[in-house]
């Protein structure tokens, strides 16, 4: 049982604020992925949460009760670290025994701890090596290891995967999921991978620039963007986002062209939204364009990546800007070649000129 | 790039003269001790001759050897934990927990051993005298203590430094306060580099003559004081000079040689990944 509070928590270095006041909840037994670009702050927020770095102003709660000013080794929390942060003289045996050996714990109760989380991360004959006799990602599970053992109420990792492979870091998410439903413990992961990030979380916290952009399930963050940063940054490849201007809006949706008098699409819309000349961004993710012969946009085929399950066409349109339109299986269409493409509407993002998204008139039925 | 057995060759007789330029000044007093006075003075000077103990007698006769080796053990451990003890919290808190003002504290530090210790000479012979602490070992340990505190700061930081930050805030994660941090964490994956500095303390506080010669005279002179004693009132007898300069180089040439991989060690940790 443990929850995390975050209410107005601020981090400034000198004059530098790195987190601009942000507020969270983390409910019990969640999966929490903190996702962004580099200098966003995750980590940073992710080291306070963990008591490594001081809080600047706000108040941080653990079941409800404050510990700003509790020390890292009294929070009841554990951390997976980027570098693994193994201690380099011990075994793996002392390695995840250590947090037990600080806490007092007898020689026995510790061993079998030990085992235990040997046994569930499968690092039973590895027990008496040192760190650097062991691979990457049985370090790894020796740092996941050293987390286990302590029975913590928080886990945090701090992007636990980023030095691993690209095969064993898919291997590794996979492992991470089910940790996380073995042990029913809640989960604070930081990462600036949005593959990680829609595949592990329960909810999403997408932080810029020291604040967060959105908060949301990876679905709700995938088909209902709260503007034109998540939009970007949620999704691969990359939403398409086109400059255009509404050309008429009515009850039933938005004609917007991307250059005046050029061809039109209709997005729908509620009413009100936006008004008739207004300057907007469309949004269309790459799977919500496809090759139609009497599509309203042209263009020609730049690139073809075959992804073999996926095509990829990378299209200049005529107006000079670029899309990416992805297709399911093997498309026959080869570059240099021209195409036409239709959007699907529904499937549509539309941002006002500060970069919110207009409000959609159907929420989709798995972004809860 | 592989050498070849000519290049291999220079290098190695290069390597030797040097070794021998700078080793053949202890090499002489070695054999000049065991002349005699007038074989030692000979000109030209003898290499061949019939070796004597007479001026060890001589010298063991006339001070008490053992007193002044005793007093420089005692006062270079005594100023090498002393400054160990002040030293590693200092590096400590400059590595793991640096402000604005640690990189300027560090050079302050270094630039007090710019100055010349003769400079300072005056008041700290006046503070000895009030204190009552002339010729005393506590005066000469704290004083080596003083002297190398810069030095050791230094080496210990840049041990320390070697340490990723991680492992210690891990640590830290696992619930080790300061203490277990520095006993289970810091300790034994920086012993080499407090070993050597400890090593490089114990070398300076030994041959370290200055504050010796001019603070302590009879009752806590170390061995510094000892080969003094036999250069100045009687004239030149080089042969006894030489005998008592063997004598106290010798304990800390040896200890230097057997400790001379550890410290090479030390010196190098963390350079090599």
């Amino acid at each position: 049982m443990a929850t995390l509070t975050l209410r107005n928590v601020r981090k400034s270095f000198g004059g530098f604020e790195a987190i601009k006041g942000i507020d969270l909840d983390v409910a019990d037994r969640e999966f929490v992925v903190f996702v962004g670009p580099s200098g966003c702050g995750k980590s940073t927020l992710l080291r306070m949460i963990a008591g490594l770095e001081e809080i600047t102003d706000g108040e941080l709660a653990i079941d409800g009760k404050r510990v700003n000013e509790t020390g890292p080794a009294d929070r009841g929390l554990a951390m997976v670290f980027q570098s693994y942060a193994l201690y380099p003289h011990m075994t793996v045996r002392q390695n995840m025994g250590f947090a037990l050996r600080m806490a007092g714990v007898p020689r026995a109760e510790r061993d079998r701890k030990v085992a235990e989380a040997a046994r569930i991360l499968q690092l039973e004959t590895y027990l008496d090596r040192r760190p650097k006799e062991l691979s990457g990602g049985q370090r790894q599970r020796v740092a996941i290891g050293r987390a286990i053992v302590r029975n913590p109420k928080v886990f945090l990792f701090d992007e636990p995967l980023s030095n691993l492979d690209a095969a064993l870091r898919g291997q590794m998410r996979v492992e991470l999921t089910k940790l996380h439903e073995d042990l029913n413990a809640t989960m604070v992961y930081v990462t600036h991978d949005q593959v990680e990030a829609m595949t592990l979380a329960d909810k999403i916290v997408v932080l810029q620039a020291g604040r967060v952009e959105q908060v949301g399930s990876p679905l709700e963050l995938y088909h209902h963007p709260a503007n034109l940063f998540v939009a970007g940054f949620i999704g691969s490849p990359r939403m398409n986002l086109l400059p255009a201007t509404v050309a008429e809006a009515n009850g039933a949706g938005l004609a917007l062209e991307l250059e005046p008098g050029g061809p039109r699409i209709t997005v729908p819309s509620q009413g009100g939204a936006a008004a008739a000349g207004q300057q907007v961004t469309l949004g269309i993710r790459p799977e919500a364009l496809r090759p139609a012969a009497d599509g309203p946009l042209y263009g020609e085929v730049r690139l073809v990546e075959r992804l073999g399950g996926l095509t990829l066409l990378h299209v200049a349109l005529a107006g000079g800007k670029a899309v990416v339109v992805q297709i399911e299986g093997s498309d026959p269409t080869r570059a240099h070649q021209p195409v036409r493409l239709a959007a699907d509407g529904a499937a549509c993002h539309v941002f006002d000129a500060g970069g919110r998204a207009l409000p959609a008139p159907e929420r989709h039925p798995l972004a809860a | 790039m592989r050498e070849t057995a000519a290049q291999r060759a220079v290098v190695t007789i290069l390597g030797w003269g040097v070794a021998l330029l700078l080793f053949f000044p202890i090499l002489w007093m070695f054999l000049t001790s065991f002349k005699a006075e007038v074989a030692a003075v000979a000109v030209p000077p003898q290499v061949l001759f019939e070796p004597t103990l007479e001026s060890y007698a001589e010298v063991q006769a006339r001070a008490e050897y053992l007193r002044f080796a005793l007093n420089s053990i005692v006062v270079s451990l005594g100023g090498t934990l002393l400054g160990l003890a002040f030293a590693v919290p200092a590096a400590y808190s400059m590595a793991f927990h640096p402000t604005e003002r640690t990189r300027g504290t560090l050079l302050w530090m270094l630039s007090t051993k710019m100055l010349p210790p003769v400079g300072v000479l005056v008041p700290i012979y006046l503070l000895f005298r009030t204190l009552g602490a002339l010729d005393t070992r506590t005066g000469l340990v704290v004083i080596y203590a003083l002297m190398n505190l810069p030095i050791l700061v230094w080496m210990l930081f840049t041990f320390f430094k070697e340490v990723p930050k991680e492992i210690l805030e891990a640590g830290r994660m696992d619930g080790a306060r300061t203490g277990g941090e520095f006993w289970h964490l810091l300790l034994p994956l920086t012993l080499p580099g407090i070993a050597s500095t400890g090593l490089l303390s114990l070398i300076l506080c030994w041959n370290e003559a200055f504050w010796s010669l001019n603070l302590t005279s009879s009752e806590a002179a170390p061995l510094t004081a000892f080969i003094a004693s036999f250069s100045s009132p009687q004239g030149l007898f080089f042969a006894k000079l030489s005998a008592a300069s063997t004598m106290a180089v010798a304990p800390i040439l040896v200890f230097g040689w057997l400790s001379q991989r550890q410290l090479v060690r030390g010196l190098t940790f963390g350079a090599v990944k």
